[in-house]
């Protein structure tokens, strides 16, 4: 187990971070129905509780090795060889932070919005961050596979109960969507447990070596679940119907969180466990990327649906996060990660902002608005800080992202590089003319005399604020997490496969 | 402590002053903020920077490291050479007159705070684009101006003019900064840093390489030069990305002086000529740098001489400039350009802040509905003279000495290129001094001829005109000492030829070398006694159209209508891109992906394999009979087969 620090603290940190949550969600089972407001507090409490703990991993993290850290390991079915296994390093480490820093945030923005149902939609809200968090910390694929479905359901009914009119076919497609590629995922997982010698143990699945064909076939079966995810085009129809017809904090948590596990699915397993098939697809890969890039920003011009605009530019900037991390070099990859924590907390901003005048004037239609920035001139301040992030301008967050992604991408291919940038002139017509919109010209009368943000709406957005501003001017405490940990993925994809020539098995052989 | 960090932060932290407290608190003194930090910054320029570099003191550190991964590693640093030291000159001072002279043309302004807000902003975003020491910071400044520049275009948030405009700006750059972005890249690809210093070190080093870049085996540095002047091009408003500047002068009147003449869209020529070991290992490069300058500058010459808006004129004004300097560049004569680009600043600015005078005035834009201010606003007048016969090239003023030194340059570089800008530059030197006449004929003398929506409502044209009156003391005071400028910063240019010392070039030559002249000063004194002769015909042609025969321009508008038309319209480079690029992609996204891909192809697929897998089971649902008889002959027939397949097996 020399690819392991264990726990060091006096408690197991990472169980902490994942059960609080679950804890609070049993605290708001037993409350009466009645009491809304002890429900809402308990919610905020436990997230705040759980932001708090996490926070630790960020002060105590050991930046110079790529192991696992704050790792717990029991055992948990001996007969098939499950562990209980969690433990950070420096690719994961930051989503867990974010995940509980979202928590906090869906809990204020649904404050006043969410008015039937409370109790279920705080247990909801609190599981899914559970379930999240579990995501990124599990080192057992069996672990690992029961998180990531436990969390479609939480996410199924959010969408599903509190949603807009169309909320139906939303919650299905995306709940069928999401399970046909994760189902193709157990397929793969049962294999590598076959083959491996039966174990999930996803470390020790790293250390060894597959033949080509079998990396081939389990790479594209793990590119099933992630890429739909992502989403990459193109199945990326499912996330302009679920972020549209999602609450506010459903939006938030599919933009902040749930789409960036198909990235570091690509990360955590797809690269280390078949890195020729990886390397092989190189090309597809950033295809497809590049594809989404411009698809998505394009597309944006034609919508008339607020949510559904970002929607889409999501797919135009996890196109970046792709096209970075199948850069396969430093630049991209650091890059990728970033800017999965730099969407997280700009698109999750944008959809909370949208929240805000949504609960003012029920409507998504970009054309109800306009002039807001008279009524409203703090809101539309903090909506610009946010538009800048999310077209790449130096000195937010997107920009360090996206500039390290580009650079990577311009060096493994000068062409998906070329490509790619054109996603900043696009992106920058589409986020202005949407800004110019809502905020600028004529006041419209179904806007005029609205109130501006609130203490709790302001407080709610300035993290993301602060986040955007830091991670812009002085990145490098957020960088500084990953490099070990990419550069031992690096060294595992380029010296990693099938070097090793005691295996002919081929993948026929495994299933039999 | 560094006393130059002030230079930057001092604007940036009136901005944050402003931003936190200006709307609540300051209100009406929002301006004091950011006028003593711009102010403060031009005193520690003048006083410590400036000295420094004079002394032959070049400062390179780094602050901290802004960016690091894998061999990846960039600083937010800070180098000031003799080229910075210029640059931050002209910034600092220009900033704080304009500064000073918002406070009155913007008082009792709804967003009075806004706009300091984001006049502080800009300033630190401008210096820090100029004190960089790597190209990551240079491209952090680069961007900021363009984002401050859309906030103050779009300044008048009601106005959907203006949304549109600072829109505009800030899309069309990014064209430019996209094929600037993938200049930053292959320079780190090529050097393995983005740190001056070192790059430049290296620079000869590449001379004469081919790179494969995307299919085509391509000369290195042209590759790598060109790629960086897409750049320049947008952000200095060159053919074919200008089509932003004359849109941007919805922005108020000092954002227009500041930022669309003084500063921000020298930002490019400052580039090429920060990047000069770079470009002169390109003949291309340097060559198309040199035709774009000059295509420019005459082509918005010929557009100013119709246009009927008084900042339009001078914004097209500054693009022809701006041209005249990327020409000089071209030629290898960057102390030239860069020596414009400072005189430029001051009778250009000075230009604006005239306009901006008038328009305080009259409330219009159009000169047409002008005419006569003369005797009403004398100040104003005089400097507007001033500065139209610097821009004009008129001896003795500023804007003379560099215009001549990069006519000179033209001449004397002795290529055919060189030759050819020099006619076209020539051929500029005769339109400027027409349209800046122009303009001031058809302002400040004759009669007055606007008031025609007043009279609808009852007032008579001369009831309005007594109103008239000279602008307030903080608004002529910075106007009469940019004044001062435009006459006497040439001076510390003047060439050898003049009796000077061209301590201008001589102070830049470090940094920006020394270009090789051929000719003989007869040659010299007959490059600048025809264009001095030009530009007084030029001048004398306006008064003949324009004081004498004012019946003459309307006349030969109609009879070369279609010439006439083409210079209005701006040659319709606007409707040409609209067809070409906006409206294409509209479409596109509409009718294409969203109708047919995503809706027709990708959707079809996802609704459709559930709707065949439900299809299928409604078939498959008919051999459920419930039956007893039926499941009876399925099994026998099922059994059947299987022990006929067991036994053939054996």
């Amino acid at each position: 187990m020399e690819q392991v620090i264990m726990n060091q603290l006096s408690y197991p940190i990472l169980s902490t971070v994942i059960f609080l949550p679950v804890l609070g969600a049993l605290l708001i089972l037993i409350t009466r129905r009645s009491w809304e407001l002890l429900t809402k507090w308990i919610a905020l409490g436990t997230s705040i509780l759980t932001f708090i703990v996490s926070l630790t991993l960020f002060t105590d993290f050991d930046k110079s090795t790529h192991k696992m850290q704050f790792a717990e390991k029991f055992s948990w079915i001996p007969d098939w060889n499950i562990y209980y296994f969690l433990g950070v390093d420096g690719i994961s480490v930051l989503f867990v932070l974010l995940s509980a820093l979202i928590a906090i945030l869906c809990v204020l923005i649904s404050w006043d919005s969410i008015k039937t149902k409370v109790k279920e939609f705080y247990i909801s809200i609190l599981l899914t961050t559970s379930f999240m968090i579990g995501v990124f910390c599990s080192l057992d694929f069996f672990l690992f596979y029961l998180f990531w479905e436990a969390m479609l359901i939480p996410m199924f009914l959010i969408i599903g109960v509190w949603g807009g009119p169309n909320r139906i076919y939303a919650a299905i497609k995306f709940f069928l969507y999401t399970l046909v590629g994760s189902v193709l995922m157990l397929v793969g997982i049962i294999v590598l447990y076959l083959y491996a010698g039966n174990t999930f143990n996803i470390l020790d699945l790293m250390t060894k070596t597959y033949p080509y064909n079998m990396q081939l076939w389990l790479f594209w079966a793990f590119f099933a679940a992630f890429a739909v995810k992502v989403p990459m085009w193109p199945v990326h129809t499912w996330l302009p119907d679920a972020h549209t017809e999602a609450p506010t904090a459903g939006s938030v948590i599919l933009a902040a969180i749930l789409i960036k596990m198909g990235a570091y699915g690509f990360l955590r397993f797809s690269l280390p466990l078949f890195p020729e098939a990886s390397k092989a697809m190189v090309p597809v890969m950033l295809t497809l990327s590049v594809i989404a890039i411009i698809y998505g920003a394009v597309i944006c011009f034609a919508q008339t649906d607020l949510k559904r605009l970002i929607a889409y530019s999501s797919v135009s900037h996890m196109g970046f996060v792709t096209l970075g991390i199948f850069a396969l070099n430093t630049q991209g990859i650091e890059g990728g990660i970033l800017q999965m924590l730099n969407h997280g907390i700009v698109t999750g901003a944008l959809f909370l902002s949208v929240g805000i005048i949504y609960e003012r004037t029920h409507s998504r239609l970009i054309a109800d608005y306009g002039g807001l920035a008279t009524p409203m001139p703090i809101y539309a301040a903090f909506f610009m800080v946010f538009t800048l992030a999310a077209v790449g301008l130096p000195g937010t967050n997107g920009f360090i992202g996206e500039f390290l992604i580009l650079l990577g991408g311009f060096t493994a291919n000068k062409l998906a590089g070329v490509l790619g940038a054109t996603g900043i002139i696009i992106g920058a017509g589409y986020m202005l003319w949407l800004y110019q919109k809502i905020f600028f010209t004529e006041v419209n009368k179904k806007v005029m005399g609205l109130p501006d943000m609130d203490i709790r709406e302001t407080i709610t957005l300035i993290p993301l604020i602060i986040l955007v501003l830091w991670i812009g001017i002085y990145p490098n405490p957020f960088l500084d997490f990953m490099h070990p940990s990419v550069q031992h993925l690096l060294e595992r994809v380029n010296t990693g496969g099938v070097q090793e020539a005691n295996i002919a098995k081929t993948i026929m052989e495994v299933i039999r | 402590m560094k006393l130059y960090l002030l230079i930057p932060f001092l604007p940036l932290a009136a901005f944050v002053i402003n931003i936190l407290l200006g709307k609540e608190v300051l209100r009406d003194k929002a301006h004091w903020p950011s006028v003593l930090a711009v102010v403060g910054s031009f005193i520690v320029t003048i006083t410590s920077v400036l000295p420094q570099a004079m002394a032959g003191k070049v400062i390179n550190e780094d602050l901290y490291t802004w960016m690091l991964s894998g061999t990846f590693n960039v600083t937010v640093g800070f180098l000031i050479d003799p080229l910075t030291a210029v640059m931050l000159v002209v910034v600092t001072t220009c900033a704080s007159l304009i500064h000073i002279y918002s406070v009155g043309y913007m008082h009792g302004d709804k967003g009075y705070y806004r706009f300091f807000a984001y006049l502080s902003l800009f300033t630190f975003f401008m210096l820090m684009l100029v004190m960089g020491n790597n190209f990551m910071q240079l491209y952090f400044g680069w961007e900021g101006v363009g984002l401050c520049s859309y906030f103050l275009i779009g300044y008048y948030l009601n106005k959907k003019s203006a949304a549109d405009a600072g829109k505009k700006a800030f899309i069309v750059n990014r064209f430019g900064d996209f094929g600037f972005g993938i200049g930053v890249f292959m320079i780190f690809l090529t050097f393995g840093t983005l740190h001056y210093v070192p790059v430049f070190a290296n620079a000869a080093g590449i001379a004469g390489q081919t790179v494969n870049f995307l299919g085509w085996n391509v000369d290195l540095p042209t590759l790598i030069a060109l790629l960086l002047f897409c750049g320049a091009i947008g952000k200095s408003a060159q053919i074919p990305l200008h089509v932003w500047l004359p849109d941007a002068m919805e922005g108020p009147t000092p954002v227009s002086a500041l930022i669309h003449a003084a500063t921000m869209v020298t930002a490019g020529i400052f580039m090429v000529a920060r990047c000069n070991p770079i470009f002169n290992l390109s003949e291309v490069a340097m060559n198309t740098v040199a035709i774009v300058g000059a295509a420019t500058s005459l082509f918005a010459a010929t557009i100013a001489i119709t246009q009927n808006d008084i900042k339009r004129i001078i914004a097209y004004s500054t693009c022809s400039h701006l041209g005249l300097m990327f020409l000089a560049c071209g030629v290898g004569a960057y102390a030239a350009g860069i020596f414009h680009l400072y005189t430029h600043a001051f009778f250009k600015a000075l230009l604006f802040l005239a306009a901006g005078s008038v328009i305080h005035a009259v409330h219009t834009n159009d000169i047409q509905e002008m005419g006569g201010l003369k005797k009403y606003m004398p100040i104003t007048y005089a400097v507007f003279v001033i500065a139209a016969l610097s821009a004009a090239g008129i001896p003795g003023f500023s804007g003379f000495f560099s215009k001549d030194e990069i006519i000179w340059s033209a001449y004397a570089s002795h290529s055919s290129v060189g030759k050819l800008v020099w006619l076209m530059a020539t051929a500029v030197a005769f339109l400027t001094p027409f349209y800046t006449f122009r303009l001031i004929f058809l302002t400040f003398h004759g009669k007055y001829r606007g008031g025609h929506h007043e009279e609808s409502h009852g007032h008579g044209a001369h009831h309005k005109e007594h109103h008239f009156h000279e602008s307030p003391k903080i608004m002529t005071i910075p106007l009469i000492l940019l004044a001062v400028g435009a006459v006497a910063a040439g001076w510390v240019g003047i060439p050898p030829i003049l009796g000077g010392g061209a301590h201008f070039a001589k102070f830049l030559e470090p940094v920006l070398g020394h270009p090789e002249f051929h000719g003989t000063h007869a040659e010299e004194f007959g490059v600048m006694g025809l264009s001095t002769t030009i530009a007084l015909i030029g001048i004398a042609l306006a008064a003949f159209f324009y004081l004498k025969r004012t019946d003459l321009p309307k006349k030969l508008a109609e009879k070369f209508i279609g010439i006439y038309k083409i210079s209005y319209n701006k040659y319709y480079i606007d409707e040409l891109y609209d067809f070409t690029i906006v409206k294409p992609t509209m479409w596109i996204a509409d009718k294409v992906l969203v109708a047919i891909t995503d809706a027709k192809i990708i959707e079809g697929v996802v609704n459709g394999v559930p709707g065949a897998i439900g299809k299928f089971s409604e078939k498959l649902r008919k051999i459920q009979t419930g039956l007893a008889q039926h499941y009876g002959i399925f099994m026998a027939a099922g059994a059947f087969f299987t022990i006929a397949l067991v036994l053939l097996l054996q």
